[in-house]
């Protein structure tokens, strides 16, 4: 954190805490994910199952990152970083609760589609999306503790990857479907979990935003190069040949 | 009042002095009323203090919260006119009580005013007076102990050890207050009343007392009267909203200032009523 201590110790104990209780927090959505995913790729359906149920301790974590911010700005009136980190505070939760949510969501449709024999290399390529999406994730709970701008900054650069990552397996599973139509209802669940993945990359550097933020206080305003076209990519039935 | 976990741990530190009263208070009060020349300033007010915690009382100009404060330790028996009638148990007496030695009370109940008010004195003999009038030093060596004891407690003996026979007054207006702080546990107070405290002093002192103040409620109960709300929020655990003479609400400090039950306290604390 910042140097100094606070003359009045607890504001040093509770802005830990609230550092302690998001880390706590991150790391469980880590491992959510690290399981959805492995669930995923071993059609282990146990797991799956145990994902979505494991997913209300992080929800429980958010409200009491809620209470605890309500709490701090009424009892401690923080200003300047405190109150940066406070607020950010707040938005990193919320960040994080929609990453866990995201992870639920691939082990719910784990469980729907069934046979895990089926196209296992889309199962692959989204297991490879999810890799990088993890490694944003766990670096930039790493920044937020360090608060580490430049650290931040390169998570912020890794969500092209994930981008370029999920156009490539939304063409794929798009040739699938040209081809099979009985593969249709499977692909379209890969869709929403790549979605999924892309969309937590985003909340990842929601996070980094907001630790640049903490110690900067400005949020970052270049426009980040988006690579995500699957909302541009259209195949025709010519296409399916490739 | 709702016991919490905190009466577990306050019965051993208050019990050395005293046995807590009804339900863990340490000191309860019971419809009390207070009137100046027949005019109420304060009516039907019942609070229960618990041990080992910071009591706020808040509330505009007027609305009788140090009117209650001086109750505590019969303060109002020195202004001309007052009359105070109901109940406050502490320790298995009726502090009201005709029968009370009012010197002793005060001994128990100490008190620390808006502005610091060291006495002319040296720092040490500030500190000794106490305890040489109630006889709580038997030698030299004793008091010595306790003058170092409160001065650490109240956090001024780093800044003081080595001048302890420049008077009291010659230190800033913050180490002046830490000064009564350490004067008022000199004598082994069960509970502390603070009349607005930092009122004379800039925020870094101020942060200082508030610091103090946290910590000396592992030994000491405390009742603290303060016109700023934000520093109720910040050392209080409970909290007391006075209005006009009443006791409005009170109740935990993280419910008062989140989610108040009553609108005028809501109202009050917000801003919207002067």
């Amino acid at each position: 954190m910042t140097g100094s201590e606070h003359i009045v110790k607890a504001m040093d104990h509770e802005l830990a805490h609230l550092d302690h209780v998001i880390a706590e927090m991150g790391g469980l959505a880590e491992r959510q994910l690290e399981d959805a995913v492995e669930a995923l790729v071993r059609g282990d359906f146990t797991l799956a199952k145990k994902v979505i149920a494991k997913d209300v301790e992080i929800d429980d974590l958010e409200s009491e990152i809620a209470q605890f911010v309500v709490r701090f700005l009424a009892r401690r009136q923080p200003m300047a970083d405190d109150l940066r980190a406070i607020v950010a505070g707040l938005k990193i939760a919320a960040n994080i609760e929609r990453i866990g949510d995201y992870a639920k969501n691939i082990a719910k449709r784990t469980l729907v589609i069934e046979d895990p024999t089926q196209l296992q290399s889309a199962r692959h390529a989204i297991a490879r999306m999810a890799k990088v999406v993890q490694e944003m994730i766990s670096g930039v709970l790493g920044a937020y503790i360090a608060r580490d701008v430049a650290q931040a900054k390169d998570v912020l650069a890794r969500d092209s990857e994930v981008d370029q990552l999920n156009t490539s397996l939304f063409r794929e599973l798009l040739t699938y479907m040209m081809e099979d139509p009985r593969q249709i209802s499977r692909c379209t669940h890969f869709l929403f979990m790549a979605k999924n993945l892309e969309r937590m990359g985003d909340h990842a550097t929601g996070i980094a935003e907001q630790v640049t933020f903490i110690v900067t206080g400005e949020t970052p305003r270049e426009e980040r190069a988006k690579q995500d076209a699957s909302s541009a990519t259209v195949l025709d039935s010519s296409d399916s040949s490739t | 009042m709702s016991m919490t976990e905190n009466t577990a741990t306050s019965l051993n530190a208050a019990a050395a002095n005293s046995a807590p009263t009804q339900g863990g208070a340490l000191l309860s009060a019971r419809d009390i009323e207070v009137a100046y020349s027949g005019k109420v300033a304060l009516s039907g007010v019942s609070l229960d203090i618990l041990p080992n915690q910071v009591t706020a009382l808040i509330g505009p100009s007027g609305c009788g919260k140090s009117t209650f404060l001086r109750c505590l330790n019969r303060m109002n028996d020195v202004i001309p006119g007052a009359k105070v009638s109901g109940e406050i148990m502490f320790d298995g007496h009726d502090i009201l009580g005709a029968d009370i030695d009012v010197v002793s009370l005060r001994r128990r109940v100490g008190m620390v005013f808006q502005k610091p008010n060291p006495f002319p004195k040296s720092i040490y003999d500030n500190i000794a007076y106490g305890p040489k009038i109630h006889g709580l030093a038997p030698n030299r060596d004793a008091l010595d102990v306790i003058v170092r004891d409160s001065l650490e407690r109240a956090g001024l003996w780093g800044e003081v050890h080595d001048r302890l026979k420049s008077p009291g007054t010659s230190l800033s207006g913050g180490q002046q207050q830490r000064l009564c702080i350490a004067r008022a546990i000199a004598v082994k107070p069960d509970l502390i009343l603070m009349d607005e405290p930092c009122s004379s002093l800039d925020p870094i002192a101020t942060a200082r007392i508030e610091e103090l103040i946290d910590e000396l409620r592992e030994r000491y109960t405390i009742i603290i009267v303060t016109h700023s709300m934000q520093q109720a929020a910040r050392v209080s655990q409970k909290t007391a909203f006075f209005y006009l003479g009443e006791l409005v609400e009170t109740g935990e400090t993280d419910d008062i200032f989140t989610r108040p039950a009553d609108k005028r306290t809501q109202a009050y604390i917000t801003g919207r009523v002067g």
